[in-house]
């Protein structure tokens, strides 16, 4: 089986700020992966469907207005609705550390914040996809 | 597998999704799939697209499919992009331009990545239009890459190409690179809102007029706007007309044929392949090369030498 | 000449012998030095011509064309620059509060924030605005809002600057009604509002319609304001975020006079004389770390827009080309690791902005990788610019750093660098050609990728995240957060005041809008002003336009 790793990188709500997500889908490209990358404003709903579509491995979703405690759960919601809560969802963005707990309790698997080296990104792909196989 | 293949006729997203991945990622199940699904395969219109980046290719999906939607149609895309050869990752942003219909059920999308494989198209990309085919999708899309004279596979994988092109790119220059001009069987122009597209036009059709296949005078050239939407009405009248005739003429039956054909080859190139890499399983041929390096022997006596070692294996 | 001749062979010595055995004992710390957009520099600088043959053609002096040293004679001699900090979060009765707070501690002009359901035309009570209401900015649906927004603040006293581009109209409007109650006749009024669309389309994101009507917006401003308000700015060309976006400093420029040549464009096309509407286009930059750098880069950008209004345009009346511009000093740049340490940067920033002859200055808080400023540490990016008007001496002449070898050798290069670039789009078509075929945001997105790829690699160091990093974080740094209370508010805002006002008149108004956005050559600022009289919210106003214009789809490069 030689699976390649999918992952969807979106945006979620009206923040249009993507120097942070095209980075990242590009980093992501290089470290030999298959990335989707979807563009601004998408909703939760054309996130999930895409997510389901593409059969994608994980979700990083970008958002730095400051809806991510409304925005991320929802996409991880949606994904449990559809049967599809074994896609691996992360974020990124402008997301105080003190959100983090909570963000993740509602099934977000990490957040990154701005500084990380993208080294850390692909450590945790890395990992999960590890965990992944092993089961 | 039997709820797989439930899940596929029926139309499941996910049951179509984890089924293209199945056939992308070569699994183990892939060839039981694809036997089961064998029966309900046929039925669709497989259109291929191509044409050099920047043509327009995925806005004007967009709008076909807009436009096969009004039509009540379920329309399936796979969009394909190129592997890094240098890294084996790829950035797939072709369904970016698709967004009307990220929320329609009757519409699936689907991004692959060219992994390596030089046609144009992947690997999979047969198997996968066979899926979506078996899940009832009247119309598939298959967006290619573009690069020109690498496209010959798109036209194998489909019954009906498009060839989309661009006014101001240099025209003549798009149409004489030898290959292109053949691979279409309707050569849309887009973009014609924003640019003079009649030196295209003109240009194409004269070189059709010079073209030695008889049934070059039937095909058309139609111009359309990906923007404002114009002359995708009249592309799809042009589509359907195409697809009688072909059917008709019996060229959609050749052309299925050829590719049925193809794939058996395809199946047994690959078959033999692993047949090989099992029985020299670990072998390096390393004295050999040696040997042909030096001059004492060369490739050919080589080869042949294996060939007679495995009809000797395949033998006991 | 032969004096010239005479140092550069002095030069050639120097670097062969001297610079060479100092070296070799300490290596220099990299191959090549070269600033963030690539021009490369030397170990020093030293006259390379004789002022006397180039100063009055190059440089002159301030207030005199080419305006190289800046655009008024005494600048902050006689008036120093002006303290705006944007600011704006939740609703309009706290974005108030703090407005009257930063005004009462010596900002002297407000700059608006406005939350994104806002500046994309959506109610806060549209299913998208979810979790967006008041975030980024306020929250902005009526002239209510816009009522309790500036309640208090005397606007025959007070300029303000908004940050609005695609519904930059209606949010003019609600301000000119603003005004009227208040009893300021709206040719008293003055301020700015970005109105800057086509940097939406490769930097920033906030658009709603595509180019032509957009334009068609913004050209009717143009018209309206050059006869109703003539202290009012009408655009703001930014580059501020082409910058953020990852440009590099001469992409900034270069890119933000594509898109002033094309606004000219429009606007002469309309039938608009240039001197009648070009005094009045203002810009918005970037003040980035590399100091000397952005002080070239500023200088640069006035000689630039000074010939190009000259040459290309044919401007007659110099203010037409007087290169008038807000900065704001670089986000990007703050990390959230150590965030005091942002401070540091800020002053850096500051003092680019200000060496540079910015005409007004907005310096980021300390907080800004964490979240929205809170009242302390907006308090001290104040400070930053208040230390550096009264206490650092900068301001005590003007152009200080002009005349300095290595300061005029970047000014120059950047120049040339910048028509390179104008004249690459130019044979593109314009602007518009160039954002169609993906030109402008591949260049961008090049250099983002770039930077970040150094940063990655520690060939860019970033103290505190790459370099000089700490284990444990302060945690201490109470961070600003809107609580998602606010979109309730606003619904119910929003609901009383559908209530109260006169719904037939509002169907009225905006189908007269409809009917005259459909007409490309009326103006749509009157009928704008007349639904928003009778309180039509913003996504009632923006629904009719979007029905008749569209919506422009991403042309997303990567």
């Amino acid at each position: 089986m030689n699976k390649k790793v999918r992952i969807l990188i979106a945006k979620p709500g009206l923040d249009g700020h993507d120097r942070g997500a095209k980075y990242i889908a590009r980093a992501l490209k290089d470290a030999g992966y298959e990335v989707i990358y979807t563009g601004i404003r998408q909703t939760p709903e054309a996130i999930v469907k895409t997510a389901i579509q593409e059969d994608v491995d994980f979700i990083g979703l970008s958002l730095l207005s400051g809806a991510h405690n409304e925005l991320f759960p929802r996409v991880t919601e949606l994904l449990k609705k559809h049967g599809a809560e074994d896609i691996i969802v992360f974020g990124g963005g402008i997301i105080p550390e003190e959100d983090i707990p909570f963000l993740k309790s509602k099934g977000i698997k990490a957040i990154f914040t701005p500084g990380t080296p993208i080294r850390d990104v692909i450590d945790f792909i890395e990992s999960q996809k590890e965990a992944k196989n092993n089961e | 597998m039997n709820e797989l293949v439930e899940g596929i006729i029926s139309g499941n997203t996910r049951a179509i999704s984890k089924a293209i991945s199945l056939v992308e990622n070569d699994g183990p199940d892939k060839i039981e799939l694809l036997k089961e699904i064998h029966r309900y395969v046929g039925e669709s219109v497989i259109i291929g697209i191509t044409g050099p980046p920047g043509a327009g290719k995925s806005s004007l999906i967009n709008v076909l499919i807009k436009e096969y939607r009004k039509q009540g149609k379920k329309v399936g895309i796979l969009a394909i992009d190129p592997t890094s050869p240098f890294t084996g990752g790829a950035l797939l942003g072709d369904r970016l331009r698709m967004q009307d219909h990220s929320t329609d059920e009757n519409v699936f999308i689907r991004s692959l990545a060219t992994r390596g494989h030089l046609g144009g198209i992947s690997l999979a990309t047969s198997d996968a239009v066979k899926i979506l085919d078996a899940a009832g999708f009247e119309i598939i899309l298959l967006e290619t890459v573009g690069v020109g004279q690498a496209e010959i596979e798109i036209v194998e994988a489909s019954d009906i190409v498009l060839l989309v092109l661009v006014p101001g790119y240099g025209d003549e220059i798009q149409v004489l690179k030898a290959g292109i001009i053949e691979i279409g069987d309707i050569y849309v122009i887009n973009k014609a809102d924003q640019m003079d597209a009649t030196k295209l036009k003109t240009t194409i059709e004269y070189y059709l007029e010079l073209s030695p296949d008889k049934n070059a005078n039937h095909r058309k050239v139609v111009l359309t706007s990906s923007l404002t939407g114009s002359g995708v009405d009249s592309l799809i009248h042009e589509i359907n007309s195409t697809y009688n005739f072909f059917r008709k003429k019996g060229i959609l039956n050749e052309r299925r044929k050829t590719r049925i054909r193809k794939e058996i080859l395809r199946i047994l190139n690959s078959r033999i392949l692993e047949s090989i890499n099992q029985t020299f399983n670990g072998r390096n041929f390393d004295s050999s090369i040696n040997k042909i390096l030096n001059k004492k022997i060369d490739p050919y006596t080589i080869a042949d030498s294996i060939f007679e070692e495995m009809k000797k294996r395949s033998q006991t | 000449m032969a004096k010239e001749n005479d140092i550069k062979k002095h030069y050639q010595n120097w670097k062969n012998h001297t610079v060479a055995k100092g070296t070799s004992r300490f290596p220099e710390r990299k191959k090549n030095f070269k600033t963030t957009s690539g021009i490369p520099i030397d170990t020093t600088y030293f006259p390379r011509e004789d002022p006397r043959e180039t100063y009055l053609e190059k440089l002159s002096f301030p207030g005199t064309y080419p305006f190289t040293r800046g655009i008024q004679p005494t600048m902050y001699r006689s008036r120093l620059w002006t303290m705006r900090q944007y600011a704006g979060f939740g609703t309009a009765e706290e974005s108030n509060k703090r407005y009257k707070y930063l005004l009462q501690q010596g900002q002297t002009g407000l700059s608006i924030a406005f939350d994104l359901p806002t500046q994309l035309g959506y109610d806060s009570d549209d299913p998208r605005s979810e979790g967006e209401v008041g975030k980024v900015g306020v929250a902005i649906d009526t002239l209510k809002d816009m009522e309790i927004l500036l309640d208090g603040i005397p606007l025959d006293k007070v300029s303000t600057s908004m940050t609005i581009n695609a519904p930059a109209a209606i949010l003019l409007a609600m301000y000119i009604l603003v005004g009227e109650k208040q009893n300021v006749p709206r040719e008293k009024l003055r301020g700015t509002i970005q109105n800057d669309i086509l940097k939406e389309y490769v930097a920033r994101g906030t658009y709603i319609f595509p180019p032509k009507p957009s334009l068609r917006i913004i050209t009717n401003i143009f018209e309206f304001c050059s006869k109703e308000m003539p202290n009012w700015n009408t655009i703001s060309i930014s580059g501020y975020h082409i910058r953020e976006a990852g440009a590099n400093a001469i992409q900034e420029i270069a890119f933000t006079m594509a898109n002033a040549i094309e606004y000219v464009k429009s606007a002469i096309s309309a039938g608009l004389d240039v001197d009648t509407f070009a005094g009045r286009l203002s810009f918005f930059f970037n003040a980035h770390n590399d100091l000397f750098e952005e002080v070239a880069k500023f200088r640069a950008a006035r000689r630039v827009w000074a010939k190009i209004m000259k040459e290309k345009f044919g401007a007659k009346n110099p203010r037409s080309m007087m290169l008038r511009f807000h900065t704001q000093t670089a986000g990007s740049t703050l990390t959230a690791q150590q965030p005091d340490n942002n401070v540091i940067r800020v002053t850096i920033q500051t003092l680019a902005a200000v060496l540079g002859g910015t005409q007004s200055l907005h310096t980021n808080s300390k907080d800004e990788a964490l979240g929205l400023p809170s009242e302390e540490s907006v308090r001290i990016a104040l400070r930053t610019q208040q230390i550096v008007a009264h206490e650092s001496g900068v301001a005590n002449t003007v152009d200080p750093l002009g005349g300095s070898y290595y300061i005029e050798y970047l000014t120059d290069e950047i120049e040339k660098r910048v028509w390179d670039y104008l004249t690459k789009i130019e044979k593109m078509g314009g602007v518009i050609k160039a954002i169609e075929s993906g030109f402008i945001q591949k260049e961008i997105q090049d250099s983002a990728f770039e930077y970040q790829k150094e940063v990655e690699s520690g060939e860019r160091i970033i103290v505190g995240v790459n370099k000089f990093r700490i284990e444990e974080e302060p945690k201490d740094l109470e961070i600003l957060k809107v609580k998602p209370e606010v979109r309730i508010k606003q619904i119910e805002k929003l609901q009383e005041v559908k209530k109260n006002r006169n719904n037939s008149a509002v169907e009225e108004k905006l189908k007269q809008l409809k009917a005259c956005a459909e007409n490309e050559n009326k103006n749509l600022m009157p009928p704008i002003i007349e639904a928003v009289k009778e309180y039509a919210t913003i996504g009632e106003i923006c629904g009719v336009l979007r029905e008749v214009f569209g919506e422009y789809k991403e042309n997303i490069v990567i």
